[in-house]
């Protein structure tokens, strides 16, 4: 009861302050006094300490420039609101007799912002336990009748959370925001955002809507329990929670009750945003939103415009946040060479997001939410209309989209009666350069922004002295800082001090002349007056009148900075394609071809390939209207499939979360930007197998790619493909190498990974017989389709011991264990593989890197190959992948295999691993034309790929590899000169850093590394 | 518990027989040995087609076209076969780990800043099972080198064939080791793990001064000879004052390798660079100022993204352009059997191949400081070769019949060697 009591009091204050400190106009100084209390009707329920002060707060602004909507400006308009509400707005409006006029002649007024993505009011959540150091968490450690996953707040109201916050508010609508949804930006789902303005009043009042929105995001937060901690994680938990919560309807006696999962379906009827940090997050998330039938609303990274068509593929409105990135300080020729082309081209592109969302019609918002400084909110706008965003749109974008986006525009986004009376009074168009929002009405009361913004002081005054003569002075600049110049022959430079309606002016009449005309007076309605003294010493009377307004020496003109930006490049990256080439009918004349066929090796043969198959084989072929490569003194093999990577992947490669991961799916998480796709392109790799890490029994489920370089996340999967999902045996599973906090998960000996394999197995059957009511467990899912052979399984492994153990297992559930990887024992045990059916993706020659591979050898591939194991060389490695016909060519060296035989091990062997030999491994017309050309012996040290040819698209060539280097070198330099023209104008900037590029290995828990530049965290595989 | 020792013990005997334990060092040559009939690659540009070398105690005595032996010698003809002299493995840790993740088989890293009286030679074992993985592909000299800290102490080269490491030392405490720190600064992004230096490049500078006073303290030391309290950290600084040591100094990028040279111009030291991916970039400032560089393996990845995508491949032949003295390194250990390899690689792009087997024979003798007795099959050398089946740069082809340590034929049998028998008669295949 007591903090009811004081808090009005202590607003009266701060209003009586704001009084005090008023150096306005006399109108706007009782104005002031009348905001003494709120215009929305006080809560009724509130005793009252003193005499009940009701007031109605009915104003009219008149001769304004009112803009009601984006599409509608009424000029010469009244504003009329009434308890905090707008009551009309129109040339013609009705002033009713109890509203105040305010007279706005020359001003603007606006529907005030709508920030659909904020935190306003809600408390920094903080991580309580956790961190490097701590032991594993399985479970959430969130009291009370909640779910098991920490990251899943989907029962959190903002609501119940918020508080309002003066100084915050104040800053806001600063920037020209009247209202905001504001959500607790913490956890995968994050529960409620309530709809409130910024209106400096009691929580009861300026709350509109309790829940006005969910939000969700790839982002744990403040949750210390350990999964997920991958991003394909994330996706995961989001999918298994949609099924749970769906089953959870049905209200399983099990389940007792459970408030995450009942928020989680009551929240299913608001509006869904979803937070990402790019661009491929941002069309992941819309692919779960597609598979459970939600439409998200998302709030984008930053580099959407990369890839605006698959963008606008989503249908989704987005959420534009304005942190354009800072200039990069590349003054240091080798500082600068570790900024990267597509950093530098993001900075010069970023502000054009928002113009390349309106461009292809794709409905946004825009945010003040991650900039560092909220002040810097319009100037961030104004960047993007100077990048090309129409000034409508970004008006449209601040107003009525979210309202409508939030199905509030009943409410709030324009100025029509019925509406709150949430408004903007600006100096001019809210959008151009020196436009001042002046005040910010909220619920009807009245927030001052620029208060010496209201009255424009400058201009060309003649100032009667009484008795005395005139003079002519300018007056420049604002009230709080005006400048004042005697206009006589020469420009003589004098004072003036303005404090509220009080002004002091000092002017000398001779240049550099000791004695001046004082004047003191008052700054009125119809001009300025006083008393003063002359230079004499003689006691004056004196006005001063505007004479016209001062000469504005032109602006030098704003330079469009549209026209001089770079083209996009796809992926994003400097070696990108300008425009993602085509399929072309491609010939390829007298060439060695290793076919991997029963043909064998073919000389002076010819390869058509048509419509991105192998089409013919044979001599003398006529092209038609082929393009002919003349293969003549090179040799012709298929493209070389990577059994085992890790590239082009995500935020993580494993979820070592977990004993059993199999819910997680490597296909969720591809990065098409990686350069490693490119650079494996030029050493003859057109199919790549990535996996799951192996920190894990069960890891996740993997996804095979064709190196179709520049092509999304989908474009690059081989589809109609048997999927297949990555296990693990060994170290890395019973965490012998991950120090001494680890020893809590299960398995930590190889005696319980084999339990492992029998308890998920046997779940997994048991799973597969429940009825139909059955809680669906998309980890279950993914083991029943291994008993069921439809999902097959490449498994990390390595001693002998537990490679026999896995296939015993397999044998138990009368399934099959497809691949060993690794396998760097499998010459232990090749007999019992072939026995078992087990093929085999080894390493050339790895060994001595820990303990189990002790008795590695690099005749491992020779002797399974010889036993009639099919044998794969693979790389688990970006640079080793570059070229692993070198790796082939070592199984020459060790264990003699014959060299046609050692080329099908990165070829034709994992294309049967992976069950794709009917169309890519071999040189045979109908197959895929995955092809590479080579300048020798493919299994030779001195053999370069000359051409990568992926689906009949020639996705490398030296050649172009050459121009590339050119088109990097020209524009690396352009953007370079661009960022010190930056710096010379004096824009803050950035240390130039090193960019990184994510890659991982096998063992990589979270990050990945940089390689190369001795920051790797030690080997692991 | 008897019965188990049985079996343990019956175990341990059967294994025997296969361990390497059994492949002894060879004892001195006793007679000269005269290889006909062969393809020399001698190791500094030149190639003799169908000739003869001949060497006796240890020693090269004869190399050419019309060499014939005398009757007491052992002739081997090598029809058909190439003969290289041994490659040179520097900058690695053979010997001092024997794996990777296991902490009680590394002996690499000592803690401390500034180590100087480090000598790796102590550490060296020459019981690695590694070892002679590496000498069935060519690799007969090593420079073991510590790696802890910012001076980690002085490597020595090793030869492959040895009882122990008194044996094994070819040339001992050849050089000091300086470990730069990374002058670059890093950004927030991914991929890196832990603290992070709030600015690497002055924190990394200041380390860089901490070691030059402390060679300016350790020169001005020696300078005196008597001293009440002996610094055994200084008196480890004599042999590189004295210009028998070299400073290797481990850097990569531009700005750490300008400090390098500076550092050569200062204290008047022989300096190599060990790693320089990025010395393409100043290649005639290297050249101008006589800075060697071991140069980090061509199969690595570029720095960056935007590199040329063949960069690592093609630097060596950038620097041989330049008329830089380089020669080429792997990483670790174990991977040095590779060596060679990378030298083809190096050869694929732009170098000749007898250019590209300098690079991993007679350049690494000159930068190691072994040239007047190792690295080219050159008369009065030590006879260290490595014969092949094929070109000895290309896996494809590359089998090593025969090597000889020092004129010494020593055993080319290796653990894994042995494993691919025991498993050859297990499933009887060839």
């Amino acid at each position: 009861m007591k903090r009811a009591f004081e808090k009005p009091g202590r607003a009266l204050l701060s209003r009586g302050v704001a009084y005090a400190l008023n150096r306005h106009r006399s109108k706007l100084l009782v104005f002031s006094l009348l905001l003494a209390g709120s215009y929305a009707h006080a809560q009724e329920t509130y005793p009252v300490n003193g005499i009940a002060d009701p007031k109605e707060g009915c104003f009219a602004f008149t001769h304004a420039t009112i803009v009601k909507d984006a599409q509608t400006t009424l000029s010469d308009a009244t504003l009329v609101i009434r308890d905090g509400k707008i009551v009309a707005a129109g040339p013609g409006t009705a002033i009713p007799k109890d509203a105040v006029v305010v007279d706005c002649k020359g001003k603007y007024i606006y529907p005030s912002f709508v920030d659909i993505f904020s935190n306003y009011g809600l408390a920094e959540p903080k991580r309580t336990s956790g961190g490097w150091n701590a032991p594993p968490q399985f479970l959430s450690n969130t009291k009370g009748a909640y779910g098991w996953n920490q990251a899943i707040k989907s029962e959190v109201n903002a609501v119940d959370l918020f508080n309002t916050d003066d100084t915050k508010a104040a800053s806001l609508r600063e920037a020209g925001f009247g209202t905001v949804a504001t959500q607790q930006t913490d956890g995968v789902a994050r529960g409620t955002a309530a709809l409130v303005t910024l209106a400096s009043d009691k929580e009861n009042k300026v709350i509109i809507r309790e829940k006005v929105a969910a939000g969700y995001s790839f982002d744990k937060g403040s949750s210390t329990q350990n999964y997920p901690n991958s991003q394909m994680g994330y996706i995961a938990l989001l999918r298994q929670t949609y099924l749970d919560a769906q089953w959870y309807k049905s209200q399983p006696a099990k389940e007792g009750v459970n408030l995450s999962l009942q928020a989680w379906n009551a929240n299913q009827q608001l509006p869904q945003i979803f937070e990402v940090k790019d661009k491929w997050d941002a069309l992941r998330a819309d692919k779960i939103g597609d598979e459970f039938g939600v439409q998200y609303i998302i709030k984008a990274g930053g580099n959407e415009y990369q890839r605006i068509a698959e963008v606008a593929a989503t249908k989704a409105t987005f959420i534009l946040p304005l942190n354009f990135p800072g200039a990069i300080d590349v003054e240091d020729p080798n500082d600068a060479r570790f900024v990267s082309l597509a950093e530098m081209k993001h900075w010069e592109m970023a502000p054009s997001q928002p113009a390349a969302f309106e461009k292809a019609n794709i409905p946004f918002c825009l945010t003040a939410a991650d900039l560092k400084d909220v002040k810097s909110f319009l100037s961030g706008v104004r960047k993007a209309i100077e990048y090309g965003l129409s000034e409508q749109k970004a008006l449209e974008a601040l107003t009525k989209t979210p309202a409508t986006t939030l199905k509030v525009y009943d409410k709030v986004g324009s100025l029509e009666a019925g509406k709150l009376a949430n408004f903007l009074i600006t100096s001019g168009p809210v959008f151009k350069e020196n436009t001042l929002i002046l005040q910010n009405w909220v619920q009807g009361n009245r927030y001052l922004v620029k208060q010496d913004g209201w009255n424009d002081i400058r201009g060309i005054y003649t100032v009667t002295l009484s008795p005395g003569s005139s003079i002519t002075v300018e007056v420049k600049g604002t009230s709080s800082a005006p400048l004042l110049s005697v206009l006589q022959k020469d420009t003589i430079p004098g004072r003036i001090d303005i404090n509220g309606k009080l002004v002091t002016l000092s002017l000398p009449l001779v240049k550099n002349g000791r004695s001046s005309v004082r004047l003191s007076g008052l700054i009125g309605d119809n001009g300025w007056s006083g008393t003063g003294v002359d230079t004499t010493g003689a006691n004056v009377r004196w006005n001063a009148v505007f004479a016209r307004t001062a000469p504005v020496k032109a602006d030098s003109a704003k330079k469009n900075n549209r026209a001089d930006i770079g083209a996009l490049y796809y992926p994003f990256n400097g070696y990108g394609w300008d425009k993602l080439p085509q399929q072309q009918d491609i010939l390829i004349k007298n060439v060695t071809v290793w076919t991997n066929e029963t043909a064998g090796k073919l000389e002076n043969t010819d390869v058509l390939v048509r419509a991105g198959k192998i089409a013919q084989i044979g001599k003398n072929l006529s092209a038609g209207n082929a393009r002919v490569i003349d293969g003549t003194g090179k040799h012709l093999s298929a493209g070389i499939i990577d059994e085992h990577s890790h590239i082009a992947i995500s935020n993580g490669v494993n979820e070592s979360s977990q004993a059993v991961t199999a819910e997680v799916r490597i296909g969720d998480v591809l990065n098409p930007d990686d350069v490693n796709i490119y650079r494996q392109l030029s050493g003859g790799v057109t199919a790549s197998h990535l996996l799951h890490g192996s920190a894990n029994p069960i890891g996740g489920q993997s996804q095979l790619i064709k190196m179709r370089w520049g092509q999304d996340a989908e474009g690059l999967k081989v589809t109609n493909w048997d999927p297949f999902i990555k296990f693990a045996l060994g170290e890395n599973v019973k965490q012998s190498n991950w120090g001494e906090r680890n020893t809590v998960r299960f398995p930590q000996t190889r005696m319980g990974v084999e339990q492992v394999y029998v308890d998920a197995f046997t779940r997994a059957r048991d799973y597969e017989k429940q009825g139909a009511n059955k809680r669906r467990d998309l980890e279950l899912d993914a083991l029943v389709e291994i008993l069921n052979a439809k999902r097959f399984i490449t498994c990390h492994s390595y001693v002998q011991s537990e490679i026999n153990m896995l296939m015993h297992v397999a044998d138990s559930f009368h399934f099959r264990v497809n691949t060993f990887t690794h396998i760097l024992e499998g010459y232990k045990v090749a007999d019992k593989m072939k026995a078992h059916g087990a093929g085999a993706g080894t390493f050339a020659d790895w060994w001595a890197y820990k303990m189990e591979v002790q008795d590695a050898i690099p005749y491992n591939a020779a002797i399974m190959h010889k036993v009639g194991v099919v044998t794969a060389i693979n790389s688990d490695d970006a640079e080793m992948a570059r070229r692993l016909n070198q790796e082939a060519g070592k199984t020459v060296r060790y264990g003699g295999v014959p060299e046609e035989e050692a080329l099908k091990m990165v070829t034709l062997n994992p294309a049967r691993l992976l069950h794709v030999d009917n169309r890519m491994g071999s040189v045979k017309v109908g197959k895929d034309a995955d092809l590479v050309l080579w300048s020798d012996n493919p299994l030779s040290i001195y053999a370069k790929a000359e051409k990568t040819i992926v689906d009949g698209i020639v996705e490398f060539d030296r050649d172009y590899d050459l121009q590339l280097r050119q088109r990097i070198a020209a524009e690396r330099n352009r953007l370079i000169q661009k960022l010190l023209g930056e710096k010379k104008k004096g824009t803050p900037t950035q240390k130039a850093a090193f960019t990184p590029d994510e890659m991982y290995h096998c063992e990589d828990l979270q990050g990945g590394h940089q390689e190369g530049l001795g920051l790797t965290t030690g080997a692991g595989f | 518990m008897k019965r188990s020792i049985y079996l343990l013990a019956l175990a341990f005997g059967v294994s025997s027989a296969y361990a390497q334990e059994t492949i002894s060092p060879a004892g001195p040559q006793d007679k000269p040995v005269y290889l006909t009939n062969a393809v020399i690659h001698v190791g500094n540009g030149q190639v003799i087609e169908n000739g003869t070398i001949a060497f006796a105690k240890g020693k090269i005595t004869a190399v050419g076209a019309g060499v014939s032996a005398p009757g007491d010698a052992t002739v081997l003809d090598m029809k058909g076969q190439h003969v290289y002299p041994g490659i040179i493995a520097p900058d690695t840790k053979l010997g001092l780990v024997e794996f990777e993740s296991v902490r009680a088989t590394i002996d690499a890293r000592e803690v401390g800043e500034i180590n100087p009286s480090i000598r790796s030679i102590i550490s060296y074992n020459t019981d690695s099972k590694v070892i002679n993985t590496l000498r069935s592909n060519g690799i007969l000299l090593a420079q073991v080198t510590p790696e802890g800290g910012v001076i980690s102490g002085t490597s020595s080269v090793v030869q492959l064939d040895a009882w122990n490491w008194e044996d094994a030392a070819y040339k001992t405490d050849n050089g000091l080791h300086f470990f730069m720190p990374r002058l670059v600064n890093f950004g927030s992004g991914r991929g890196f793990r832990g603290p992070q230096a709030k600015d690497p490049v002055k924190e990394g500078q200041e380390q860089v001064e901490k070691v030059r006073v402390f060679f300016r303290e350790a020169k001005a030391y020696l300078a005196e000879n008597k001293h009440a309290a002996t610094n055994i950290k200084f008196e480890a600084m004599r042999k590189l004052f004295n210009r028998e040591q070299k400073l290797f100094i481990h850097c990569e990028l531009v700005k750490e390798m300008l400090i390098a040279i500076d550092f050569a111009k200062e204290f008047n030291m022989e300096v190599v660079i060990v790693g320089g991916a990025d010395s393409w970039q100043i290649a005639d400032l290297l050249k101008q100022n006589n800075i060697a560089v071991v140069l980090a393996q061509p199969h690595s990845l570029p720095l960056m993204q935007d590199d040329d995508i063949d960069q690592p491949y093609k630097t060596a032949a950038q620097l041989q352009k330049a008329g830089v003295l380089f020669c080429l390194s792997n990483e670790g250990f174990w991977q040095q059997r590779n060596l060679g390899y990378e030298a083809g690689t190096a050869s694929t792009f732009g170098l000749s191949r007898e250019e590209a087997l300098s690079a991993v024979t007679l350049n690494a003798a000159k930068i190691l400081g072994i040239d007047k007795v190792a690295g080219s099959l050159e008369t009065g050398k030590d006879a260290n070769i490595a014969v092949s089946n094929g070109d000895m740069l290309d896996m494809k082809s590359s089998v090593i019949t025969r090597a000889f340590i020092q004129g010494r034929e020593i055993n080319l049998d290796n653990k894994q060697h042995q494993l691919y028998e025991k498993y050859q008669q297990k499933y009887s295949i060839k």
